[in-house]
């Protein structure tokens, strides 16, 4: 009877105290899974014969698949998103994933994900900030960091660091440089990032 | 005896006795380093109080790299084999390790102190003066820093932004540490004319094959963005502060604060 009710302490011991490591374990390896499925998309399409259009088609459709647009799309407007209309908002968000779906594309060229290297997953506050480490061609390694949240109910990733530089930081600073080269008018901006080129 | 004067007396003669001038000038730089104030803090805390002169350096140096670095480097990667350009970057690296060293130690960094050390010993002997990179194939990792990271440590301000001719992009307290590194680097008082030479040619051609291997995110950067000055500055000082871990967490936005609403 003492040893039962041991084994019966013991086990709901073990399950507190491991409840919430097991949760949590299990919400990294979503994370991993994501970032995983992520490279494997990317890794196809990087390393397959197909033209610049097509490319930057399948990357349109990764963006869409694997990240939090929503969230970018405002990050990246800034502040100007106060004086947007709905209709603004609606057809940046679009043009802004053909703009970055041509641009990445283009830069993404040079890199093959051998076998897929993480380092380190975090939890900070509400998201995960996953590790990697990637080489490009001649075998030089880059440390590449994605920011994994589920705000939208799924796991997507919301911003992405290459060597300690944030693209969403970057591409705000693009975006706002767009925005002033034509006297802040968001149609103008828009139809530029619809433009290609 | 010699030897003992071309290590210890010289170099010490030099510090103190003949670059004086130098040193006044990089200590000026780094007690006068500009404090920034809340309101240049934001967008990236991006702290550019010389704007307009850094953007007429900006326009310099990037027809200087469309018209000159741009296509010497092309030329470089098409004229020298591959193993020829990453002999030439090893010896560069190699010779850049006793000031890596000093500055280590000025950091009070002694695994990487160790790391410099044992590198130049082993790349100069068995790597023929650093031609191969021996140690790196025995699993010694390459350290890498400056007197501007040495300042870091040590508490100096960060300071404006600057872009200087040729170098790029800058801040004050790098750019007083770039100087600063000139006058200690140990290598100059050993070596004598032409050899002290050497290093810095094969730093020249590090630098072409660097250009050329990361064309893509510089053109980028210099010929594709919108403004190019921003977005230079922007990428320089987040990876200058991320090699000295000196992240600021303020800019990240929580994803569940920011208003998504209509996107």
């Amino acid at each position: 009877m003492i040893v039962r009710s041991f084994f019966l302490r013991l086990t709901l011991l073990v399950f507190i105290i491991g409840l919430p490591t097991v949760t949590l374990s299990l919400d990294k390896s979503a994370a991993k899974l994501l970032i995983n499925n992520l490279l494997n998309d990317i890794n196809q399409v990087t390393t397959s014969k197909k033209s610049e259009v097509e490319v930057a088609q399948e990357f349109e459709d990764i963006f869409s698949r694997y990240s939090d647009t929503k969230y970018i799309a405002s990050y990246v407007m800034g502040v100007d998103r106060r004086r947007a209309t709905q209709e603004q908002k609606k057809s940046f968000s679009s043009a802004f994933k053909t703009y970055i779906a041509r641009k990445y594309g283009k830069q993404f060229k040079g890199f093959v994900v051998d076998q897929l290297d993480i380092r380190d997953i975090r939890e900070i506050k509400k998201w995960y900030e996953v590790d990697i480490i990637v080489k490009t061609k001649d075998g030089t390694p880059v440390k590449i960091t994605f920011y994994v949240s589920n705000r939208t109910g799924r796991n997507l990733f919301f911003n992405m660091f290459v060597e300690g530089i944030n693209l969403l930081l970057n591409e705000r600073t693009e975006i706002g440089a767009i925005l002033d080269k034509n006297r802040g008018n968001i149609d103008a901006l828009i139809a530029e990032l619809q433009k290609p080129g | 005896m010699s030897f003992l004067d071309q290590l210890v007396f010289r170099p010490i003669m030099s510090i103190f006795l003949i670059k004086p001038a130098l040193l006044l000038i990089a200590t000026f730089c780094i007690t006068s380093c500009t404090v920034p104030t809340e309101k240049t803090l934001q967008e990236g805390n991006v702290f550019d109080p010389y704007e307009r002169v850094n953007r007429n350096t900006h326009s310099f140096n990037r027809s200087f790299d469309e018209w000159v670095f741009r296509p010497v480097s092309q030329g470089y990667d098409v004229i020298l084999p591959n193993e020829v350009e990453i002999l030439i970057g090893n010896f560069a690296t190699n010779a850049s390790m006793p000031s890596v060293m000093v500055n280590s130690l000025l950091q009070a960094d002694l695994s990487n102190t160790g790391k410099a050390t044992s590198r130049f010993l082993i790349n100069t002997t068995l790597g023929l003066i650093g031609f191969f990179d021996i140690a790196s194939a025995i699993q010694i990792e390459e350290p890498n820093t400056d007197f501007g990271e040495t300042l870091y440590v040590w508490g100096t301000q960060e300071g404006a932004y600057i872009e200087l001719p040729f170098f790029g992009p800058a801040t004050e307290r790098s750019a007083a540490g770039k100087i600063i590194d000139l006058v200690i680097n140990p290598l100059r008082f050993i070596l004598e004319s032409p050899q002290s030479n050497y290093p810095r040619v094969a730093t020249a051609g590090k630098l072409l094959t660097q250009r050329d291997r990361l064309s893509n995110s510089i053109d980028s950067i210099l010929y594709d963005s919108a403004d190019s000055y921003k977005q230079l500055r922007l990428t320089y000082l987040q990876s200058r502060r991320s090699k000295l871990n000196d992240i600021d967490e303020e800019i990240d936005v929580d994803p569940y604060e920011l208003d998504t609403d209509g996107f």
